[in-house]
């Protein structure tokens, strides 16, 4: 081939790649077969913070002080001390449960167990993984070298790294499943799940969570409902309760891929501080066009052989030039 | 006789030692980062995990340093022998600030004493851009370094060593042409990812890597441009105008390219909007396109070409329009959510004032003692 034609085809061929127009696109990654969630319904949540403390305990976590009152813990975001937080919303007068103007209400904030979870994709060294069967993401501090991608990756802000620690790791939540715990693999049900006295956080398959989510978008505001606690596919018991006029929004069914931990409110989820996402993972979109440019390396060597080929006409040419 | 010598003029000069106190201080806070925790020197948090070690030492000083880069395409790919002359001081730098972007890596990874995971084919994530970036970069540091052995070489007057490695140099020449295209793309490809923490504005997805590859070339070229006048007046030798001058042209190319995809995006996208917002994204994207557009309109008239002065201003508005383009994407209009914030201590920038003191120490060095100045043309 000519230098010129070459120079053409490749820089042609690289301008494709780099705009990511071939190769087909990796549609999100599909939910685990018994894939294990939770279900948070903030028109339960009464802000107790049992969930916090109960989490705590299981993963031997001291109680965060920030400010001179607060009732066990008074952590208002995740942090290396904090796996799972409660936050208010608090609007004006803040005096209305469930409202937006002069109201108040509480989100929970955890790891979603993303079903196509970025900081996964994002992670150069595979120290977060997802456990095929039950979908959990867990992470592993022998393989981490502390870059920190997986916390520019996780829509939610979740991984949280320990910088006050020389030798310092991520820490989020593994739904109570990490080595030594082992809650789920023993049968048990998460640790928030399990304290929650209003049953706000539920525990169970995402299928059966996800009918129960369902389920209760179709009740009537004012409509008497028997609210599960504990594990949704077998409560430690249940309670009547009026339903309250519930967004027609469950949260992680389809954001991003949709996510294992679902959410459902009475007020919109961008006054909860849920971020904007679409349905479609950007981790998704991130591997396709990485994968186009690479080809699995394909692209790489060819443009290499080419290069060399050229560099070393060249370099003859420029023979007499050296010394 | 080769046709660069060294400056051969006195190393310790009271400009050298005053980098020399801004390296030690930086010395000293590493020491605090390494031995408590990097919480103790920087203002990193939970929602902003990158902060100016990563924003200025690898994202935009590798960006800085693709001189080498973008004088390797134009020298050995296009064939355009007659830039020689500027090639080895932009190899120097290249590798000083390639350097400088392994040693910014190496610092701020949480878990330093790990790092060689990412080289054990078992942990590898090939999914992840950020493995990419990090065997490339690591990859190009050498293969910089090779490139630049011949003036190490030649100053120890190591002929036949030099023969041999002259017959595989341009197998590490390709290399050194493939590599910074991949993880310059790439270092755009990271912030695909980010989704929705990325300014509208700058989450421009499929053309991340297309956009970071042209910004890294521009900066490239302004940097060759900014350095061969500034060593002109600084050490006050013949300035090289006619060389630069057609590098001028190459430029113009580029920054047009960039901008009709840049501003291209912005309107096929409906995102037009965003730019007479009117908020801080809005003024930060109007100023940064115009900091590529005069250089853009200065170098299109070919007198201005051969104005070296203007060719300086060209290369600096170049330089922060290429350097803010990285800036307000990866920094200053992040947004990871409500709730959290983010400006760089004190610490951690004197941590990077050190470092690149410490670069232009061995710059300064380098050039006094090897063959990496091209000899005047009179005289
Ligand atoms: S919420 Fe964040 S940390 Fe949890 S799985 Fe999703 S991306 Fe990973
Ligand atoms: S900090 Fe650790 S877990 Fe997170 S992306 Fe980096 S290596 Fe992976």
């Amino acid at each position: 081939m000519k230098r010129r034609d070459f120079l053409k085809a490749s820089v042609g061929g690289a301008a494709a790649v780099l705009t990511g127009g071939r190769v087909e696109a990796r549609p999100n990654l599909e939910p685990a077969p018994n894939a294990v969630g939770m279900l948070y319904d903030a028109a339960l949540c009464v802000g107790c913070k049992a969930c916090v403390s109960k989490c705590k305990a299981v993963n031997g976590m001291a109680p965060v002080i920030e400010g001179d009152w607060y009732s066990w813990d008074s952590a208002r975001d995740l942090s290396k001390d904090t796996l799972n937080v409660i936050k208010v919303y608090r609007d004006g007068e803040a005096q209305v449960k469930d409202r937006v103007v002069n109201g108040f209400a509480f989100e929970k904030r955890s790891c979603m167990h993303c079903v196509d979870p970025g900081c996964i994709s994002v992670c150069p060294v595979t120290a977060l993984r997802k456990d095929p069967q039950t979908g959990i993401v867990s992470y592993h501090a022998d393989a981490c070298i502390g870059c920190r991608t997986c916390m520019t990756g996780c829509p939610y802000n979740v991984p949280q790294f320990d910088y006050n620690n020389p030798f310092g790791e991520i820490h989020k939540c593994q739904m109570c499943n990490q080595p030594g715990v082992e809650r789920i693999d023993k049968g048990q049900i998460t640790g928030c799940a399990e304290a929650c006295p209003t049953g706000a956080t539920l525990f169970g398959t995402r299928t059966a969570l996800l009918e129960e989510a369902r389920r209760r978008m179709s009740l009537k505001p004012g409509e008497s409902y028997s609210y599960p606690r504990g594990d949704v596919r077998h409560p430690d018991s249940r309670y009547a309760r009026e339903a309250p006029a519930y967004q027609q929004h469950i949260w992680g069914e389809k954001e991003a891929g949709g996510t294992n931990v679902l959410h459902i409110s009475a007020i919109p989820f961008d006054k909860l501080g849920m971020p904007p996402l679409g349905e479609r993972s950007h981790a998704s979109i991130s591997e396709t066009v990485q994968h186009t440019i690479y080809s699995y390396m394909a692209l790489p060597a060819v443009v290499l052989g080419g290069l060399t080929y050229v560099v070393r006409r060249n370099m003859n040419d420029d023979e007499g030039d050296e010394s | 006789m080769s046709q660069h010598q060294p400056l051969n003029r006195r190393v310790i000069t009271p400009p050298f030692l005053v980098l020399g106190v801004l390296f030690l201080i930086a010395v000293y806070y590493l020491g605090v980062r390494f031995v408590n925790g990097m919480g103790f020197v920087t203002n990193l948090n939970g929602g902003y995990a990158w902060g100016l070690w990563v924003v200025y030492d690898i994202v935009i000083g590798t960006a800085l340093a693709c001189g080498g880069y973008a004088l390797a395409v134009v020298v050995y790919v296009a064939n355009k022998g007659k830039y020689h002359p500027l090639l080895r001081p932009a190899l120097l730098a290249s590798l000083l600030g390639y350097a400088l972007g392994g040693i910014g890596a190496f610092i701020d990874m949480g878990r330093w004493w790990q790092f060689y995971n990412i080289l054990l084919p078992w942990h590898m994530n090939f999914n992840a851009v950020m493995l990419e970036v990090g065997l490339c970069v690591a990859a190009y540091i050498l293969v910089l370094f090779i490139e630049f052995s011949p003036v190490v070489l030649e100053r120890f007057g190591a002929r036949n060593l030099r023969q041999k490695l002259n017959k595989v140099l341009f197998f590490f020449i390709a290399l050194g042409v493939l590599l910074p295209t991949m993880h310059q793309s790439s270092l755009g490809s990271m912030l695909i990812a980010m989704g929705h923490k990325v300014h509208p504005l700058w989450q421009t997805l499929y053309l991340q890597p297309l956009l970071a590859v042209l910004t890294a070339f521009t900066m490239g070229f302004a940097v060759v441009v900014f350095e061969a006048s500034l060593s002109s007046v600084g050490f006050g030798r013949p300035a090289e105008t006619p060389l630069l001058s057609g590098l001028g042209k190459a430029i113009v190319g580029l920054i047009a390219v960039y901008l009709v995809f840049r501003l291209g995006e912005v309107v096929v996208q409906g995102k037009l909007g965003l730019l007479f917002a009117g908020d801080l994204g809005s003024l930060l994207f109007l100023l940064e396109t115009a900091l590529f557009i005069y250089p853009l309109v200065v170098l299109l008239s070919p007198a201005a070409r051969c104005n070296s002065r203007l060719l300086l201003w060209s290369a600096v508005s170049m330089l922060f329009a290429g350097s803010l383009y990285r800036l307000n994407a990866f920094l200053i209009t992040y947004n990871p959510g409500p709730g959290y914030s983010y400006f760089p201590s004190v610490p951690e920038i004197m941590v990077t004032v050190g470092l690149v003191a410490l670069e232009v120490m061995v710059f300064l060095y380098v050039v006094k003692r090897f063959p990496v100045l091209h000899r005047e043309e009179r005289r």
